[in-house]
């Protein structure tokens, strides 16, 4: 499996890792370096590399995705109030249900490819959606969204107001006040928490670098490519295809058990559709195929998610002041419809920005640039090359 | 009996604004090829044309009141519309009062000039693209189109009413012989029949005029037609206008059903989508069957009987129609060969 894997892949990971590890100093100058967004960061580029796996090699594009965040992350909290706060078997159980979810949307979804499969995959995501606000209730405590209480004192508490945590009571660990995510002791809040999530977030992109490696990511780049001649040449393609969608549902429940860990709440607006269209975004943002995009994706609309719908008119008077009054007034003007609550219009205009003018992301566009800078030099490797061709 | 009646009548209101959605989708699909998660958006806009128009109409001035006084005895300022002024206050009454079927007028000519706007401007680069490139660069749109709104009519949603003549409810029971116990709101009668009217109508402009049968030529087969020296690209994009202002009329009439706001569009599409789907991709007769009849499964599924044997079923029963009909008819009920096929 390891085999595989290059020098270059290697180093990429090295460098991967120093990057997202040094990141709260790294952000410090652009003013992104605190936990929350920084959590954010690294669970959104979990979700966007399993995204990928799906979308990248494949080319089938889900619009369910966000179902399986809901589902990892009611599973993560149920695991905080029956088990323990302990965040081990949080993650393990929901990656486990994330799973099982994705293999039964899988097995039915896949049958259809195309057009037919984003609106099955969105019609099972709406479903859950639906189910958890109405009759899953019970389960989901519906629009107030399940949290994590005190332990209850009587039985005839009901599980949502009053939690159980079997085996913090068993190994008797003492709680005082909201309880509080932990790993064997360690809070999982603040800059903990995204070591972990960051710690997640390498580990992901380490196997989804052998993913792609592998001879699996091949054969799923092979479906992308032509369904058709695989079909002929007598393979069968679908257990791969299930496999991905798996695989990236099982990211996608462990990016909801993190937001559960770092925020011990679990609503089921993070099920709806426009979630799924957020991860489509990141993705094709930082290149839809490669490894680095989907993080790079995440991290720059997280980013800007927080910073533009921060902004307000008075900042952006501050920004323009060097410009003459009128200039500055109108740009005020027009600029002040994209920020703070206008975020989400900023969101749609980059999204078609992206899709018309740079299909490939911003790591197609990097390509671009360093192949116009290093045109001099590529020219005279390929003379080199085609000089070399007929001593061989 | 009573009640089974009474759910058809409930799911037909529903139903035929679903399937004016869906009608104008699988139209763009079966002419130019395009899925544009944009037309749920242009049934929110539609909506907001009959509150624009309700707006507009309003426009007052102030002036000083001759017959009103406060309490010290000086003249009260009032807001008089300038509809009153001009026309006297029973056309202005009577204006206010049908704004929302006049605001059909405004729908199809606003929703006409956009939707031909965003086919020349947008749609046309995108014809020999991927559909995954399609639906998202739609998706943006309809993410802009919405933000707009919100920032211009707030994020609540705005009652618009029907014209006082169908205020109220029909007996509509005791029109077929059942007795007084099936009454229906006249207004989502009148829904339906317009919805209905719509339908007719867009069918037979496609099967009874020349410039349909160019359109439904093309849709079988677009080179044939290009050869025949016929510029097919601009029937197409009339075709697109055409879509646009059938889901603008479909807002604009449902406002009085359901308080547009700005998301309406949204939550639209996905159904209309799922109505698509299950109609079979480019078949209009499809869309509009199963645009009926995914409405009329829903109010079932929500009546309480049914809810009581299976919690939930009205959340997701069209999902889940959707999901069985994909499963066991590929092409849907009436899909034809070859369209819509990898």
């Amino acid at each position: 499996m390891f085999s595989s894997l290059s020098r270059n892949d290697w180093l990429l990971l090295i460098v991967f890792s120093a990057i997202v590890l040094v990141l709260p100093w790294a952000l410090q100058p652009i003013g992104a370096a605190y936990p929350d967004l920084l959590q954010k960061f690294a669970i959104f580029g979990i979700f966007a590399i399993g995204f990928n796996i799906l979308f990248g090699l494949t080319g089938y594009l889900s619009f369910g995705h966000a179902a399986f965040i809901g589902v990892g992350s009611y599973v993560a909290v149920w695991s905080f109030k029956l088990l323990t706060m302990n965040v081990i078997p949080a993650v393990i159980l929901s990656v486990g249900m994330a799973a099982v979810f994705a293999f039964l949307i899988g097995y039915v979804s896949l049958r259809r490819s195309g057009i037919y499969f984003s609106i099955l995959t969105l019609a099972f995501a709406q479903m859950s959606y639906n189910l958890a606000y109405s009759v899953l209730t019970p389960i989901t405590n519906g629009e107030t969204g399940l949290q994590v209480r005190a332990i209850r004192q009587t039985a005839e508490t009901s599980l949502r107001d009053g939690d159980v945590r079997v085996i913090d009571q068993l190994f008797g660990i003492p709680e005082v006040g909201v309880p509080i995510t932990n790993l064997f002791g360690m809070k999982m809040s603040g800059y903990p928490g995204f070591y972990f999530c960051a710690v997640l977030l390498i580990i992901c992109f380490f196997i989804a670098m052998c993913i792609t490696k592998s001879n699996f990511g091949m054969m799923l780049k092979a479906i992308k490519s032509n369904q058709n001649r695989l079909n002929y040449t007598g393979i069968h393609t679908r257990p791969y295809l299930i496999s991905a969608f798996v695989i990236s549902g099982m990211y996608a429940g462990l990016a909801g058990s993190l937001l559960a860990i770092t925020d011990p709440i679990a609503g089921a607006e993070r099920m709806q559709w426009t979630a799924s269209g957020e991860v489509v975004l990141m993705t094709i943002l930082g290149g839809a195929g490669t490894l680095v995009g989907p993080v790079l994706g995440a991290g720059l609309i997280k980013y800007a998610e927080q910073k533009v719908s921060s902004w307000n008119e008075g900042i952006l008077h501050n920004a323009l002041s060097a410009l003459p009054d009128g200039v500055e007034d109108f740009l005020v003007g027009l600029f002040s419809f994209f920020v703070g609550e206008g975020w989400h219009l900023t969101l749609g205009f980059l999204f078609m920005v992206i899709v018309i003018f740079l299909p490939g992301g911003l790591m197609e566009g990097a390509r671009r640039i360093r192949a116009s800078f290093g045109r001099d030099n590529s020219s005279k490797a390929s003379g080199s090359k085609t000089v070399s061709q007929p001593a061989e | 009996m009573d009640a089974i009646f009474l759910q058809i009548l409930n799911g037909l209101d529903k139903g035929g604004a679903y399937a004016l959605i869906a009608l104008g989708l699988t139209l763009v699909f079966g002419t130019l090829g395009v899925v544009n998660f944009a037309h749920g958006a242009l049934f929110m806009l539609g909506a907001f044309c009959a509150v624009t128009l309700h707006r507009i109409l309003n426009i007052s001035f102030e002036r000083v009141s001759e017959t009103q006084k406060d309490f010290l005895g000086n003249p009260l300022k009032e807001q008089v519309p300038y509809l009153q002024e001009w026309f006297g206050p029973q056309v202005s009454e009577f204006l206010l009062d049908w704004s929302v079927p006049i605001s059909i007028l405004l729908a199809i000519i606003v929703m006409g000039i956009i939707g031909v706007v965003m086919e020349r401007g947008l749609i046309k680069h995108f014809y020999k693209r991927p559909h995954a490139d399609q639906i998202l660069v739609t998706f943006g749109l309809a993410i802009i189109l919405q933000e707009i709104v919100r920032h211009y009519f707030g994020a609540n949603p705005i009652p618009q009413s029907a014209p006082d003549v169908f205020a109220g409810a029909a007996n509509v029971g005791n029109w077929v012989g059942l007795g007084d116990n099936v009454i229906y709101p006249w207004w989502r009668l009148v829904y339906f029949m317009f919805s209905a009217l719509v339908i007719f109508g867009v069918f037979a402009f496609l099967q009874f005029t020349t410039f349909g049968m160019v359109v439904r030529a093309g849709m079988q087969d677009r080179e044939t037609v290009g050869l025949l020296g016929i510029n097919i690209q601009r029937r197409f994009t009339v075709v697109f206008g055409l879509a646009a202002a059938v889901a603008g009329v479909a807002g604009a009439m449902y406002t009085p059903i359901l308080p547009p706001d700005y998301h309406m569009g949204m939550d639209f599409l996905v159904l209309s989508f799922v109505v698509v789907v299950v109609g079979g991709m480019g078949s209009l007769a499809g869309a509009v069957l199963a645009g009926f009849m995914l409405g009329i499964l829903q109010s079932f599924a929500s009546m309480n009987e049914v809810k009581s044997i299976l919690p939930g079923i009205d959340q997701i029963i069209i999902y889940l129609v959707a999901v069985i009909v994909l499963l066991t008819l590929p092409r849907g009920l009436m899909g034809r060969k070859g369209v819509m096929e990898d």
